[in-house]
């Protein structure tokens, strides 16, 4: 496979996030939640809080490794909820065709019409704020495109020999999806879940904002971001790693993402001299 | 004498076309297969031939179970292989395989070959290991591969390589007929004899029986005991490999065999013409077609029938 | 003795790995093709023969390069022209089809358009004289009804019809030398008659050279004068074709005659085992070593 710098430098930046946040309870220096001394708000980095502190004397710098938890825990479960249902439906829709195709093409094309965050923001109200809900929201509103190219991998699959093979063989239809299709298009599965932890990541960041998601006093990026707006001129530090932290982390996941489609492409990969 | 092994009866295939109408106006139905019958005796080699569209791919698929008939019989045995009274796939796996013509695409890359050969097996309720190793490595000997083979991936192995690969997974059930389709078409010249070679050492050892697809005269004449020339869904010719070569009588099946790009005859054009002038002249019948110019696929064909024109040899002609 | 139209001299090319080091591709390929002659280049997969056509076409895309040796082209070393006269010449004086038409076609423009482009953009004619033009060239390749499938797309045609057009857009501007890659492989057997039938009259009509690169021994068979055999990057075998075929003289050439299913010899001779390359050859490594060129017949004492 050839990675290149892309991949690197994405790597790296995921890295990052989830070595902040697994190790985040044994190198922060204070606790996220408790350590909230009024005395101190609103003091600019120096050598005892790293990022400054907020307007409730919070040390940003803890507050954002700990963010990086629940960063890292909305990207990956949300993604995981959205490949398994983009991948049955899509899979299912393209193998078996006809009225179940249509009706899963329907439905795509419904969820793909509405706006995402407007989606998840109706799905939060039902379910109440808090992260399960913020979890379940996230996994029901962007399995779409997972869905569509899962649907189109399978249908060119299908005609592959191979899966012929096994249809003479004796194989039923589901063992065909699970054993010879999926394990194929697993490449650009992969690569839709990465770009998607990014985009998890910032819709929960704007849910957030909006109050909806994480509530306080539990540090997330969003939510810090929300606390941070009346501080912007007094305290901007309080606002900026926030939102540095969502830009890096993103950015890293999509770096992350086309540096994987760019290996795992068919054509790179069998170039030989 | 001896029951075939696979009968085919009144084959009709046919697919439903949506012109792209709103409301499915402007249906078509596309006649793919139009009453194919023949038979396939054991140990026996039959090519199909006949260029793209002409039906030959569809009826390979009706046998596999892969396509369901629209109408007409399909029986292996004497049972029917398809529509009611069908066996079960895993049934029908025991009796039809087949070899796949892109050695590129024929095997699942993220299998290695020992799971492209096992999983079959087990399928099948064959679980102890030993078997399974037992089974694999006498196969892998059969087409000439190493049992250390075994444990790579398709990527690892060259167009010749894989087409063995291919028939190993073919012939690992055990079947007693075997569809190839075009099998050496996406070879290289010199791999395309020994996968010739092995096919045919494999008929002989194993007993099996072929049904050959393909538009590769020059290998259906040194593979085939009979053969059939279908021409837009219908046969036009069938017989024995000598009547078809050395006494083509159909204008289709005596175009096909001219358009050969055979080195001796490219060389020697003056024997060629000699052979042409060899008509046998027909009692007054005529040719419903001549092959040159293509019938509409979307209208059923002219009604027509097989004549005998000799022990083996059956041709196609306009009705008396 | 008449000049060369092409005269390739240990042509070298290979794939860059990288800091100037080459994987090579072709080790000193020499062949020359009269005006008017008909040349095959036959070989398999890997031999090279395809990236020879592409070098003298001038089409080598990175990381692929010549790295050593000429291609003359009536006496001008094409490796040595500037971009835009390889241009000029591209099309015009040396022309290339394709085995797949269909993306050798552009899908957006009719099919009379992209045979007319030929006219305007190397003879200068206007786009309502080369319409006339491109539909003589659709007559001339033998499409029925000339004038209406000028307007046809190239999805609205069938590949034989394709193939056709490909020939007529080469063929436009009556070139010296046609090269054609594999032009029929992709076609059914009747077609890929007609086709060659096509490609031998106009080029002979026209004194036009070909180099007719394919697998195919039977098609080289049918259209060349001459025929080159390549294995591994290197041309073991050249000679007249019927001295070819009836008296190979290199192990390779003779490995892959026996290797192809002849029509009619079973009726002859029974059912023969055929020729398992691998068996006669001893060593493929060593099979560039030797080479037989045979030298060309010197005109009038052709038999």
């Amino acid at each position: 496979m050839r990675l290149g710098f892309n991949f690197w430098l994405g790597a790296t930046l995921t890295a990052l996030v989830i070595f902040a946040g697994v190790l985040a309870h044994w190198i922060a220096p204070f606790d996220p939640v408790l350590d909230a001394d009024l005395m101190n708000s609103e003091l600019p980095p120096d050598a005892t809080f790293w990022f400054g502190t907020d307007g409730q004397g919070r040390d940003v710098y803890t507050r954002i490794l700990y963010g990086a938890q629940i960063s890292l825990t909305v990207g990956i479960v949300s993604q995981v909820i959205n490949s398994i249902i983009g991948v049955t439906l899509g899979m299912t829709a393209g193998y078996w065709g006809g009225w179940w195709d249509d009706l899963v093409n329907g439905l795509t094309n419904v969820m793909l019409a509405i706006p995402s965050l407007i989606f998840a923001l109706a799905v939060m109200a039902v379910l109440g704020p808090g992260l399960p809900s913020l979890l379940i929201a996230l996994g029901l509103t962007n399995w779409s495109w997972t869905c569509r190219i899962a649907r189109s991998s399978t249908l060119s699959l299908k005609s592959q020999g191979y899966v012929q093979a096994a249809q003479t063989l004796g194989y039923g239809d589901l063992r065909i999806m699970f054993t010879q299709i999926l394990p194929n298009m697993m490449g650009p599965i992969l690569v839709m879940a990465t770009l998607g932890m990014g985009s998890a990541v910032l819709s929960e960041a704007a849910l957030s904002f909006l109050g909806l998601g994480i509530q306080p006093p539990f540090p997330s990026w969003g939510s810090m971001l929300t606390d941070a707006r009346q501080l912007i001129q007094l305290a901007p530090w309080a606002a900026l790693f926030p939102g540095l932290a969502i830009f890096l982390s993103v950015l890293g996941f999509n770096l992350l993402g086309d540096g994987l489609r760019d290996s795992l492409d068919p054509h790179m990969r069998t170039r030989k001299p | 004498m001896t029951a075939p092994l696979l009968q085919v009866d009144d084959l009709h295939v046919r697919f439903p076309i949506s012109g792209g109408g709103l409301l499915g106006k402007g249906r078509r139905t596309l006649h793919a297969v139009n009453g194919i019958s023949f038979e396939l005796a054991k140990g026996e080699c039959l090519s199909i031939v006949g260029e793209s569209g002409c039906g030959k791919s569809t009826t390979a698929l009706s046998i596999l179970g892969l396509q369901e008939p629209t109408e007409g019989m399909i029986r292996y045995r004497g049972q029917p292989l398809a529509g009611p009274g069908a066996p079960q796939r895993m049934d029908r796996a025991k009796a039809v395989q087949m070899v796949f013509q892109d050695p590129y695409a024929s095997l699942n890359p993220r299998q290695s070959v020992r799971t492209s050969l096992a999983a079959p097996l087990r399928l099948h309720g064959i679980t102890a290991a030993s078997e399974i190793e037992g089974r694999i490595e006498a196969m892998l000997k059969n087409v000439g591969l190493t049992p250390e083979q075994a444990k790579r991936y398709p990527h690892e192995f060259s167009g010749g390589q894989r087409q063995r690969i291919g028939i190993a997974r073919a012939l690992i059930l055990e079947p007693e007929i075997v569809v190839l389709d075009e099998p050496v078409s996406a070879l290289d010249v010199s791999i395309r004899a020994q996968i010739i070679n092995l096919l045919l050492d494999l008929q002989e050892k194993l007993g099996l029986s072929y049904l050959m697809i393909s538009h590769d005269l020059s290998v259906v004449e040194h593979m085939s005991d009979r053969v059939l020339v279908m021409y837009f869904g219908e046969v036009v010719e069938e017989g024995g490999w000598r009547e078809i070569f050395e006494v083509p009588t159909h204008p289709y099946t005596r175009r096909l065999i001219a358009a050969i790009p055979d080195p001796d005859a490219a060389l020697n054009p003056a024997e060629r013409q000699a052979s042409d002038a060899t008509v046998p002249q027909l009692a007054g019948r005529s040719f419903v077609s001549d092959g040159s110019t293509a019938p509409d696929v979307f209208t059923a064909p002219v009604r027509s029938e097989l004549i005998e024109i000799g022990g083996n040899h059956r041709v196609r002609m306009a009705l008396a | 003795m008449t000049a060369p139209l092409l005269d390739i001299k240990n042509l070298q090319l290979g794939v860059s790995l990288g800091r100037s080091s080459y994987h090579p591709l072709l080790k000193g390929v020499s062949f020359q093709i009269m005006p008017g002659e008909a040349y095959g280049l036959v070989g398999e997969s890997g031999s090279g023969k395809s990236v020879t056509s592409l070098a003298v076409m001038g089409l080598l895309k990175r990381p692929l390069a010549v790295t050593s040796g000429e291609i003359l082209f009536k006496g001008q070393n094409l490796l040595a022209l500037p971009k835009r006269e390889m241009r000029r010449l591209r099309g015009n004086r040396i022309a290339m089809i394709f085995q797949e038409p269909m993306t050798a076609l552009n899908p957006l423009s009719t099919v009379g358009r992209q045979i007319a482009e030929m006219f305007v953009l190397h003879q200068g004619k206007s786009w309502a004289e080369a319409e006339k033009l491109a539909v003589e060239a659709l007559g001339n390749v033998r499409v029925p009804n000339p004038d209406r499938r000028a307007r046809n797309y190239p999805h609205q045609m069938s590949g034989g019809l394709r193939q056709r057009v490909m020939i007529a857009m080469a063929l436009a501007c009556s070139p010296d030398l046609l090269i054609a890659d594999e032009p029929t492989t992709a076609l059914d057997v009747t077609v890929q008659a007609e086709v060659l039938r096509l490609i031998k009259e106009l080029c002979a009509a026209r004194g036009t050279a070909v180099l007719f690169i394919s697998h195919d021994l039977g098609v080289i068979a049918s259209i060349c004068q001459r025929v080159g055999v390549m294995y591994s990057g290197c041309l073991v075998e050249e000679n007249e074709t019927r001295a070819l075929f009836e008296s190979p003289r290199h192990e390779y050439t003779r490995g892959l005659l026996g290797a192809l299913p002849r029509l009619g010899s079973r009726s002859e001779h029974g059912r023969q085992r055929l020729v398992d390359i691998d068996s006669i050859i001893a060593d493929r490594s060593r099979l560039t070593e030797s080479r037989f060129i045979a030298p060309r017949e010197r005109e009038g004492s052709q038999p």
